[in-house]
């Protein structure tokens, strides 16, 4: 068990490694640098302000000292923003870790319900129904469910509004867009999980053996049927994470996603690293975690 | 006295796939809806999408424009359609890619075995880490800005201009698209390869002193086609859903092309005003990923060689 949790934060730290590397290369390779934009700046203050960045050197040496600013904790500046990373960081992060946290919810709540009750009304119209909005989901990007909900919810519902994120009735919309592709998902993993399960013998037995139903099902079906469901949900969490960019984009929600893809297009080279590293922990995290717990669930996988 | 004749793999997996309703439907309907984007629009029945007309934008549905215009005047049945062109060819061309990188790579894992296997697969592990939204992201960048840098040499390379804004401005996607999304696809291959290569055939195969190569390419691989075919079905539909969202974000397909993915991002800015901007071209992704999704789970089951035989 120990091992297994060492091997694989070993992994993550390559992951993450691997992960600042590329971006790191990858955002220098397209023309232009931070200061391009910067309007009416004198060739003296340019050379003054690359010198500050160090960006006046060979790409080498930046990369070192990358990692040497970064084990001293230190981020860089913004270059369009002119704030530290950390500082932007600060303001950001909570905004899309509440939202990634309560699409989660919102697709637990949704999907594995679902998936339950469908498996154990197999082949009903029920399961049938389920599984067909549950690939409605999958197939329906929140791109297109956030501007429907938008227009047909938010106008209808009070206290709903179509943008913005002030008090938390605002984070409703967000987290539900967000949440209900990864909960058609677990829908359909949970519905699969359940009925493998169900098909077993010990099952049949427990069954034979006269025990309630309801017993059998809460008791014994569902440690077993829930293993893929919370396999799932480390990636998910994952993709609910990147997947936020987007719905941060409908409902203009000051979360991490704006500033990303911001800085891509602004090569604000230190505000993207700041990011990326950010983003690569918490999804080596949340990986791990779901490891872990799986491990727990699932004596299997301990040997 | 009378042979039984048996039946093949293909011809069972068609029979069970026509018993599945949806699957069957969706097969049809994506039939259509290809028939509709790639030939429609070559006939004179459609109007040109780049035409703009000021004088008549956000026109209603009418006989002269069956679905109305756009913001600029532009006819939507026609965007819808071309738009569906490069959506569709994204998704396909990214998914070949990443079945040629994705078979290749889990293939020569699991018939290598060993020490290889181990490498390669922990390579994959590491990929599989990385966050792909991230990583298309700055890649299509980087591909697009070099293909752009490279422009002037394609014109002269390939001397049509449907064929340069090809390579230039759709292919630097699809190649983002593919390279960062085979890791699966390696995975299955490899599993399926390791269980194959212990199967007798293999075994005669190489006392008949085949190389590796012809053994793994000629002899195992066209076994694993039932996989490899079902995960491509459910490939093709996340891909068209990745360059959707890329579009959508602004990095992915740049004006004056268009996809879905572009239609959605400037149907949602009128969504208040002109709803039917966002809910037709909606529609018709939507419809198209269903049934995609559809068809790729009736394979799987068709395909399935453990799934009954009734």
């Amino acid at each position: 068990m120990l091992k297994t949790i060492i091997d694989r934060l070993l992994q993550g730290v390559v992951v993450i490694i691997c992960l600042l590397t590329l971006t790191f290369f990858l955002i220098r390779m397209i023309p232009g640098d931070p200061l391009t934009d910067e309007k009416a700046m004198s060739p003296q203050v340019r050379a003054q302000n690359m010198k500050i960045f160090h960006l006046d050197k060979s790409k080498t040496v930046q990369y070192g000292y990358y990692w040497k600013n970064l084990f001293q904790g230190e981020m860089g500046m913004s270059s369009k923003k002119e704030q530290p990373v950390s500082k932007i960081i600060k303001q950001s992060f909570p905004v899309s870790v509440i939202l990634g946290v309560c699409g989660m919810i919102i697709a637990v709540l949704i999907g594995i319900p679902a998936g339950i009750i469908a498996a154990l009304k197999h082949n009903s119209l029920i399961d049938n129904g389920a599984m067909f909005f549950a690939m409605l989901g999958i197939s329906i990007p929140s791109f297109v469910i956030g501007p429907l909900l938008a227009k047909f919810v938010a106008t209808e519902v009070p206290y709903l509004k179509v943008a913005g994120w002030g008090d938390p009735f605002d984070w409703i919309l967000p987290s539900i867009t967000l949440g209900l592709g990864t909960a058609a998902y677990l829908a359909r993993i949970t519905r699969a999980g359940m009925l493998d399960i169900l098909s077993q013998d010990f099952i049949r037995t427990a069954q034979a053996k006269g025990v309630s139903q309801t017993s059998i099902i809460v008791k014994h079906a569902l440690k077993g049927g829930l293993v893929p469901a919370i396999a799932f949900i480390g990636p998910a969490f994952a993709m609910l994470i990147t997947g936020s960019f987007v719905v941060e984009t409908i409902f203009q929600v000051p979360g991490m996603g704006q500033h990303f893809v911001n800085a891509t297009n602004d090569r604000d080279y230190f505000l993207l690293q700041g990011m990326v590293l950010l983003f690569g922990i918490l999804i080596v995290m949340v990986n791990l975690a779901a490891d872990i717990l799986l491990t727990y669930l699932n004596p299997r996988l301990r040997s | 006295m009378e042979i039984e004749q048996g039946n093949s793999l293909w011809s069972d997996a068609w029979l069970r796939l026509k018993k599945n309703r949806m699957a069957f439907i969706s097969l049809w309907v994506l039939v259509i809806i290809f028939i509709l984007c790639f030939i429609l629009p070559m006939t004179p029945l459609i109007k040109s999408a780049r035409d703009t007309d000021l004088s008549n934008t956000f026109a209603a549905p009418s006989a002269e424009h069956l679905l109305g215009t756009d913001q600029i005047g532009r006819d939507l049945l026609s965007r819808v359609l071309t738009g569906g062109q490069i959506s569709l060819l994204v998704g396909l061309i990214a998914t070949v890619i990443s079945i040629i990188i994705g078979v290749s790579y889990g293939a020569i894992s699991g018939y290598k075995g060993g020490k290889t296997d181990t490498v390669l697969m922990r390579i994959v592990d590491v990929l599989y880490g990385l966050p792909s939204l991230i990583l298309v992201i700055l890649f299509s960048i980087v591909i697009s800005t070099v293909a752009k840098d490279n422009e002037e040499y394609l014109q002269d390379l390939l001397r049509s201009k449907a064929l340069v804004n090809l390579v230039v401005n759709i292919l630097p996607l699809c190649l983002t698209i593919g390279i960062l999304g085979w890791y699966t696809m390696a995975r299955v291959v490899r599993s399926q390869v390791m269980s194959t290569k212990k199967l007798e055939y293999v075994e005669a195969a190489v006392s008949l002193g085949l190389t590796h190569k012809n053994i793994l390419f000629k002899q195992i691989l066209p076994n694993l086609l039932g996989p490899i075919i079902v995960y491509t079905t459910l490939t093709i539909p996340g891909f068209i859903l990745t360059e959707a969202t890329l579009s959508f974000l602004g990095v992915g397909v740049q004006p004056p092309n268009s996809s879905w993915g572009i239609l959605l991002n400037e149907g949602a800015n009128f969504m208040e005003t002109q709803p039917r901007l966002l809910i037709i071209p909606s529609l018709v992704f939507g419809i198209t990923l269903l049934c995609l999704n559809f068809l790729g789970d009736g394979l799987r089951d068709a395909l399935d060689p453990k799934a009954s035989k009734d």
